[in-house]
């Protein structure tokens, strides 16, 4: 068992997955690149403003990479860190390394500069979508403590492939943002086998919004990460209609159900409390076939 | 205004655009041209079944009239807060909702989106913000949050973010900020149809949003970090 990818910080995270000493930073911490924004509200800044990027190889292969910190503001975006991750993509479009590497962990737009990060998140999605159109893939990580969420659960959504943990988290609407508007009775947000169950990774795999799941090691990650470059990509009008049909039929299968147990239970598991307790390879031994996407297997 | 005094202005010469619950849906002709139109009304949430109805409007695009303009009519309260469209995954359905529209602007459709009510966060990102050109009515009201739920938050007053808000854009709501940080190209003022048939005359189907945003003061970082992205050794 290597190191977990949930408790590494985002530089931990950039070691643990390159090829040894191969990652050189882009706006790094000497350039002082940081928010105008937080100052004026007495807020303090980060030199990297809380994401990392650069360049590195991964099993031999030149890829492109940005890590969020959840430490800082909960890996928010604000003008400089969107600015810093489309940066990186369109520098993708005109360089094409192998892939692009997005190591997610984020609220979503930083609200301290709002309007500016709700525009960065627009941007970054705007960015993927070119990058996969110039041919170069992107591939998203979502395994800390702070999930993926806001308009960056979106964002997600847009690249090529998305690896999760079960620890992984993946939505629009946190769960405290939806419980603070709706009510408790809507959404208890401090009940973690809910929330799990909601937006959790093991649910996400289910459902076909993540593509693989792997247990929460960088090495897992690693792995993950190299076959999802070899797979490619396929942006096209008719994988955009395949994804049509998939979620048309996951809204007539599952629209009327109450919680993720429900949804389970219609795929054909006897005992859905049970798959809380299963070890990464028992779930997807189990999964086979009950799944609502089939995609690429990790060998 | 309302969604039937905007088609009227817009497309005087007539439109076909019904209402399907708080979706609308259809066609309007500026010029000679045919343009497809698709929105949402009543400042609805969008939900994971709005946002498939949209997803599917944008393919019947795609598919029966390929290079045909599509206008977005914008009016929404943002995403729908509920845990049910939680759990089916909402962000994916907004995503694939931004995915049609980059495919259909890559098959050489031109997008144009319009403000004409309320625009907030999430219900906001997947369609008008994804527009070649994205305009609102100067009424119109955009938004992540209000100052009020900002001020909880962040814990900083709200007198304070008030007080801020007059000289910096960043973050207090307004058509007007969001034009001054790029992220609105225009507001639409007096004749509608005019304000389409220019826009159409001058699509730029790159993300101008960062340069804009420059030129106008409102967001000077952005386009310089992303330079230096690219000319980093």
């Amino acid at each position: 068992m290597t190191r977990s990818y949930y408790e590494s910080i985002a530089r931990a995270r950039i070691a643990g997955l390159l090829d040894a000493d191969s990652f050189h930073e882009w706006l790094s911490a000497a350039d002082r690149v940081t928010s105008p924004h937080l100052a004026i509200l007495e807020q303090p800044a980060a030199f990297d403003d809380g994401v990392i990027i650069g360049q590195g190889s991964i099993a031999g292969k030149q890829i492109f990479i940005a890590a969020q910190e959840g430490g800082f503001m909960g890996g928010a975006v604000g003008e400089v860190h969107g600015a810093k991750i489309v940066g990186v993509l369109e520098r993708a479009v005109r360089d094409h390394p192998a892939a692009v590497l997005l190591l997610l962990e984020t609220g979503g737009v930083r609200l301290q500069e709002a309007n500016a990060g709700l525009i960065a998140v627009s941007e970054v999605m705007r960015a993927i979508l070119s990058a996969r159109a110039a041919g170069v893939p992107v591939i998203v990580a979502i395994g800390g403590q702070y999930g993926c969420f806001g308009g960056m659960g979106i964002a997600s959504r847009c690249a090529t492939t998305i690896i999760m943990s079960e620890e992984g988290r993946l939505g629009l609407s946190g769960p405290e943002v939806i419980e603070t508007v709706r009510g408790v009775e809507e959404y208890d947000s401090r009940d973690r086998a809910l929330v799990w169950r909601t937006v959790g990774g093991k649910h996400r795999y289910l459902l076909g919004e993540c593509d693989v799941i792997v247990p929460d090691s960088m090495a897992a990650f690693q792995h993950a990460v190299t076959a999802s470059i070899n797979n490619g990509d396929d942006w096209s009008l008719e994988a955009l209609e395949r994804e049509h049909q998939l979620l048309s039929d996951r809204v007539k299968r599952f629209g009327e159900c109450k919680d993720g147990r429900d949804i389970w239970r219609k795929m054909g598991w006897p005992d859905p409390d049970a798959i809380a307790m299963m070890d990464n390879d028992e779930f997807l031994a189990a999964a086979q076939g009950r799944r609502a996407k089939q995609t690429v297997k990790v060998p | 205004m309302e969604w039937k005094k905007v088609a009227e202005q817009m497309f005087p010469t007539g439109h076909e655009i019904k209402q399907y619950g708080d979706l609308l849906s259809g066609e309007g002709r500026c010029d000679k041209q045919t343009v497809a139109v698709i929105g949402t009304t009543n400042h609805t949430e969008v939900g994971v079944e709005l946002a498939l109805a949209m997803g599917a409007a944008v393919l019947a695009v795609i598919r029966d009239h390929p290079g045909r303009p599509i206008v977005f009519l914008v009016d929404t309260s943002g995403q729908r807060l509920r845990h049910r469209d939680e759990m089916l995954g909402l962000n994916g359905y907004m995503a694939h909702l931004a995915k049609c529209v980059e495919m259909a602007r890559r098959r050489g459709h031109a997008i144009i989106s319009l403000v004409y009510e309320q625009a907030l966060s999430g219900g906001f990102l997947a369609n008008g913000m994804m527009a070649d050109v994205c305009a609102a009515l100067p009424e119109a009201e955009i938004r992540v949050m209000g100052l009020a739920a900002m001020a909880r938050v962040t814990r900083i007053s709200e007198e304070r973010l008030t007080e801020l808000s007059v000289s910096s854009p960043v973050f207090a709501p307004g058509a007007r900020n969001y034009l001054k940080m790029g992220g609105l190209d225009a507001l639409w003022e007096g004749d509608l149809s005019i304000c389409l048939k220019k826009a159409l005359e001058h699509i730029d189907s790159t993300d101008h949003r960062s340069v804009n945003g420059l030129e106008r003061g409102g967001r000077l970082l952005a386009e310089p970090v992303v330079k230096r992205v690219l000319a980093s050794a």
